[in-house]
């Protein structure tokens, strides 16, 4: 279990002074002018070191995406965009981080674009973080105020950082989707390649980061790479933010070692299951486009990349939503079926057609009026999305439904014998209709 | 050169093409939807799928370029399978999504036959639907009277948008709403103003675009397909005529990359209609003022013997906008046996001619030489109205940023911007100095081009513009070898042929405008109208005209004497585009009733004065009319005019430019030529068109 000194996000709750003193006496803006004149380099490597892998979902190890941006600039501007659309269901880290500790991130923005040669940063935050963006614009200000950022800042690397509020869209957080909108253009995924490290904004070198890979740099600086590298698993370094909801006892957002046992993370921060651990049914352990994992499997599981993909499901943003024996499953699933049917761009045809299908069959399933023979289909529909799509939305659509079918396969079967043995429970067959 | 292992084979292709195209080149068909060789890739159908070993997702062919695929550990060229099961299996999926919304209303679908959905669903699709759930419906749009929207059957592969946005230039499509919920429309249900709309028809793989005015009236399959040379404009576009049971059904682009690529104008595509009414199908005779039908006898008759005794001074001929070459040289050797000489092939009255030197007549940088342009000026030309496809090619040349557009004349929207240096041809003294400006631009130009418009060259000042014109291009150093600057936008698909052929009048002789004017003072006894409607009919003195044509237009409403010939769609002629592209129509229907082939007709009249031509058939026709001018012999080739005529007219003496403004010389695009006028789709767009003019300008409302 991570130990109070070992702590990045120490004012993840909001107790203490949010402003720059207070972030001040937490360390951070502690020796960045020590890091910038170290060199790009020592940054990168440092990064390399330490192990940490992108807090987004995909889990790309940061300091490699970071070194295949152009060494040398052939003219065009390099950019840092920092991806704070957090928009997956269950996922809520990085508006922690952006209301209670923005410090982190404005100082990480500073030493990653120093890193990567760029001179200017746009944060892309969620349509509806409204306070979130007015503590995060606050940071800033208060940065430039204390010449941290700017032009001609102490740090000697002239920088400066907007924001970019979205408007609202899910598939805004998709990397390209996020450029195209802060390009001012409708959100929709790019073709890939090239890749935004070669065109990315305003057809510029660009490399999109979440706000917690670029949040936690300045301390990985600070501490070392090794100190970083040294918690956690091989392969799964570090400290990550969990945030888990659904029913246990305290929901929350809490910093934690990865590769922490979920049984132990539960017990210690979340109160335990509600109605104890025999009451668990399931739980998706990554935000709501990961499988669902059965509480069998769950119990011995460790909270890292690694095991979770073992388990096919993933890590993803660690929002872990953790469900009882109360839970529909096929509703919880269908209900996740329209959000992402409700958030397909409608660019390409797989994700388009095929969010929307995936969605009717299992509403259907949810009250049993369905074939057995449609659990296969559904799953082959499900097949056809994934991997055929532009972005990952089509994948992420897929998984939950694929998870369902792998491990509640039996709870859908039930559903539809009932139906079949009484398909009108209430007797309300509607009204007669007269031969015509 | 990259190498790829495509299914097996190894093969070179080009840098920079896609794996689509190198499948393409292997002999691997690739279905598709979205993907279209002139619009930018969208990827967006997945339909073209295919497997890249080492990939651990199939990848879309159309956008993935060959120079980004790694080769395998040993330095082994990438390999590509398009026919494996996993590829099969994936095609089968998408062409599952595209039905499971599409309504599947073949029947009655317009499309079908010609349908990429239905063929590809034939070849790639499975054998039944699995979807069980309601479909989808989407609301149809009122886009204008060419183009039928139906708009549950698309499949959003953004043809249209993209062409409407990168080719038409003008944004008027798009996609709106999301996921399951977009659907194109013109975000204000308005029509599309575009001259090229509608190409979006060609374009759209399924039946979402159809035509508005073909709809329901044939299949594809019953139709005579013709291939033949579009009238409408000087360009030349090549089309296909489609006909049934002798009637033009529907126009069609074909490709030529050298003239119109795939693309023609709205009005070359939708005239049809006007093939159809107000024509001229058996001979008149006025008698006391009113038009009574006569045989062909008794017309030919009273044409020869007033022609016969009309003093040649006061004879005039003028040919139009439409004619074949063939008739042009029937009528010149009309007007030798008959030892007329004022006779005209430029009824807009311009001054071109070709004793200035070939070059000073023709669109010398040719249409594919804009894909070399760097710099264009444009004078007293709205290419945009006047040739829209050849203004497509300009607007595509400007949207890569590769050519900087200046204007002389009124300052119109073309689609893409432009540099307004001023409206008469006095400012050309602004671009003198070389510097600043447009002037900078011209001069650090590679392969300028000046493009003259017919407004431009018109009346008196014409001679001086161009000459001012041809100064211009000297001085810019727009005529080297190898690239000639010099440019004339013709507007009339007769002009080329007729200038080529030296149907204008000699030094003392009268041209258009004298004629005309002199007919008014009653100096002209006899005037042959070969379907020329564009000149001013409203006072002719007591002259006696004969107006030989297809449609019953201002020629044919003071004509004495009318002789009802065969539209462009019912004839084999040949036609000189502006560049000088020597092309032939062919023959996709005949002409109404007793309406005649026109060289026939004045094959005949020679026979009526008792002095015959040499000839008896088309052939002979040709052959004589190649003794006497063997460029016209070239068919579907270019040969290019010496550019050393240019330098030589640059050498002229000229007097002051006017400052005049110069006139705009296409008012209403859909009503340049009798066969538009009498299209009840070009009216209705042409009506549109005025409305919102109006209400733009605030007179209404």
């Amino acid at each position: 279990m991570l130990q109070d000194k070992d702590r990045i996000f120490t004012n993840l709750y909001g107790m203490k002074d949010v402003g720059l003193e207070g972030a001040r006496k937490r360390g951070s803006w502690d020796s960045t002018k020590y890091f910038i004149d170290k060199g790009r380099d020592w940054i990168i490597d440092e990064v390399k070191s330490s192990g940490l892998r992108g807090r987004g979902g995909a889990g790309f190890p940061t300091g490699l995406k970071w070194s295949f941006m152009p060494k040398e600039s052939d003219g065009r501007p390099h950019y840092l965009v920092i991806n704070a659309d957090e928009s997956e269901p269950g996922t809520c880290k990085d508006r922690d981080i952006l209301r209670n500790d923005p410090h982190h991130l404005v100082e990480g923005a500073l030493l990653a674009s120093f890193a990567m040669a760029a001179h200017t940063c746009y944060i892309y935050v969620r349509g509806e973080f409204i306070r979130e963006r007015e503590a995060l614009q606050r940071a800033i200000d208060e940065a430039y105020e204390a010449k941290l950022i700017g032009k001609n800042n102490v740090h000697g690397w002239d920088f400066d950082c907007y924001i970019h509020h979205g408007a609202g869209a899910y598939i805004c957080g998709e990397e390209t989707a996020l450029i195209e909108s802060i390009e001012g253009k409708k959100g929709q995924p790019r073709l890939k390649p090239p890749f935004p490290a070669n065109v990315g904004l305003y057809g510029a070198p660009t490399t999109v980061n979440n706000v917690e890979s670029i949040a936690v740099t300045p301390t990985i600086l600070r501490r070392g790479g090794g100190w970083f590298a040294g918690l956690g698993k091989p392969n799964n370094t570090g400290t990550k933010l969990f945030c888990v909801s659904g029913h246990i006892n305290t929901p929350s957002t809490f910093e934690e070692e990865m590769g922490i046992p979920f049984k132990e993370m539960i017990e210690k921060h979340c109160g335990g299951v509600r109605g104890g651990w025999d009451n668990l049914l399931a739980v998706i352990p990554g935000g709501s486009s990961v499988p669902c994992v059965p509480a069998e499997q769950m119990m011995d599981a460790t909270m890292d990349f690694d095991c979770l993909s073992g388990l096919q499901s993933g890590l993803g943003t660690a929002a872990v939503i953790v469900m009882d024996k109360s839970t529909d499953m096929i509703a919880a699933i269908a209900r996740l079926a329209y959000f992402y049917k409700h958030e397909s761009c409608g660019q390409c045809t797989p994700c388009r057609e095929g969010t929307g299908w995936m969605w009717r069959v299992l509403e259907r399933m949810v009250k049993g009026q369905a074939t057995k023979r449609e659990i296969d289909m559904l799953f082959e529909v499900s097949k056809q999305v994934e991997g055929h799509t532009i972005c990952a939305l089509g994948d992420a659509a897929a998984w939950p439904v694929q998870g369902l079918i792998r491990h509640f396969r039996h709870v859908i079967e039930d559903r539809i014998d009932q139906y079949a043995a009484n398909p009108d429970p209430d007797g309300a067959v509607g009204e007669p209709v007269a031969a015509e | 050169m990259p190498k790829l292992n495509i299914n097996g084979t190894e093969i070179d292709v080009e840098n920079g093409s896609t794996v689509l195209q190198a499948c393409e080149q292997a002999g691997f068909e690739i279905p598709r939807f979205c993907y279209h060789e002139r619009l930018s890739i969208a990827g967006n159908c997945r339909m073209c799928l295919v497997e890249v070993k080492g990939m651990p997702k199939p990848i879309a062919s159309c956008a993935m370029n060959v120079n980004d695929l790694r080769p395998g550990p040993e330095g082994q060229p990438p390999e590509i399978c398009t026919i494996t099961p996993p590829v099969k299996k994936a095609r089968e999926g998408v062409m599952e999504f595209l039905l499971i919304n599409h309504p599947l209303d073949c029947p009655i679908c317009d499309q079908g036959g010609e349908c990429d959905l239905q063929d590809q669903a034939m070849a790639y699709g499975d054998n039944s639907s699995r979807y069980d759930e309601n479909k989808r419906a989407v609301e149809d749009k009122n886009i204008g009277p060419l183009i039928k929207t139906q708009m549950t059957r698309c499949i959003h592969c953004t043809r249209c948008v993209r062409f409407m946005t990168e080719i038409a230039g003008v944004e008027e499509l798009g996609l709106i709403g999301r996921g399951e919920d977009a659907e194109i429309t013109t975000y204000l249900e308005k029509g599309i103003t575009s001259e090229l709309s509608g190409n979006v028809i060609d374009l759209c793989p399924v039946g979402a675009l159809t035509s508005k005015p073909f709809a329901f009236t044939a299949r594809p399959w019953e139709l005579t397909k013709t291939e033949s040379i579009d009238v409408m404009d000087a360009i030349g576009s090549n089309i296909r005529i489609d006909s049934r049971s002798g009637e033009v059904m529907r126009i069609m682009p074909r490709n030529n990359d050298a003239v119109n690529e795939e693309w023609i104008s709205d009005k070359s595509r939708f005239v049809w209609d006007g093939l159809r009414s107000q024509r001229l199908d058996r001979p008149y005779i006025r008698e006391e003022g009113q038009l009574r039908e006569a045989s062909w006898d008794e017309a030919l008759e009273l044409v020869a013997s007033n022609m016969s005794s009309t003093v040649p001074r006061k004879a005039g001929m003028i040919v139009g906008d439409l004619a074949t070459a063939e008739v042009i040289f029937s009528l010149i050797l009309l007007a030798e046996r008959l030892e007329w000489k004022n006779i005209d092939c430029r009824q807009d009255g311009t001054i071109l001619n070709k004793t200035f030197g070939e070059a000073s007549t023709l669109f010398n940088s040719t249409i594919e030489g804009i894909d070399k342009a760097d710099a264009i000026l444009l004078i007293g030309a709205n290419t945009r109205l006047e040739t829209p496809v050849l203004n497509a090619r300009i607007r595509g040349r400007w949207a890569n940023g590769l050519v900087d557009v200046g204007v002389i004349g009124a300052n119109e929207d073309l689609t893409f911007e432009t540099h307004h240096i001023g409206n008469s041809p006095a400012d050309l003294s602004k671009l003198d100095h070389g510097a600043g400006g447009f002037a900078e631009i011209l001069r650090n130009a590679e392969n300028p081009m000046i493009i003259i418009g017919a407004t431009a060259l018109k009346g008196e000042d014409g001679l001086t513009n161009l000459i001012a014109a041809a100064k211009l291009a000297e001085g810019y150093d727009a005529i080297k070898p190898g690239w000639n600057g010099f440019n004339i936008l013709h507007t009339a698909a007769s002009r080329v042929a007729g200038l080529e052929l030296g149907f204008v009048p000699e030094e003392g002789s009268l041209g258009t405008s004298e004629i005309v004017a002199q007919a008014k003072n009653n100096q002209i006894d006899f005037l042959y109208l070969l379907g020329a409607d564009e000149i001013d009919t409203s006072n002719l003195g007591d002259a006696f005209v004969v107006y030989q044509g297809s449609h019953g237009d201002a020629g044919a409403s003071c004509a004495d004497v009318i002789l009802p010939g065969s539209a462009y769609t019912e004839k084999n002629g040949t036609y000189m585009n502006l560049e000088g592209r020597v092309q032939h129509t062919n023959r996709a229907i005949f002409p109404p009733n007793d309406a005649k082939d026109d060289w026939a007709i004045l094959r005949a009249l020679s026979g009526a004065i008792g002095k015959p031509f040499g000839f008896n058939n088309l052939n002979e026709l040709r052959t004589q009319m190649y003794n006497s001018n063997p460029k016209l012999a070239a068919v579907n080739s270019l040969e290019k005019a010496d550019s050393q005529d240019v330098i030589k007219l640059a050498a002229k003496d000229i007097g002051d430019l006017s400052e005049q403004a110069l006139s705009v010389c296409v008012e209403d695009f859909y009503d340049t030529n009798p066969i538009a006028r009498a299209s009840k789709v070009m009216t209705e767009m042409s009506a549109i068109k005025q409305q919102s003019a109006e209400k733009a300008t605030g007179t209404h409302d």
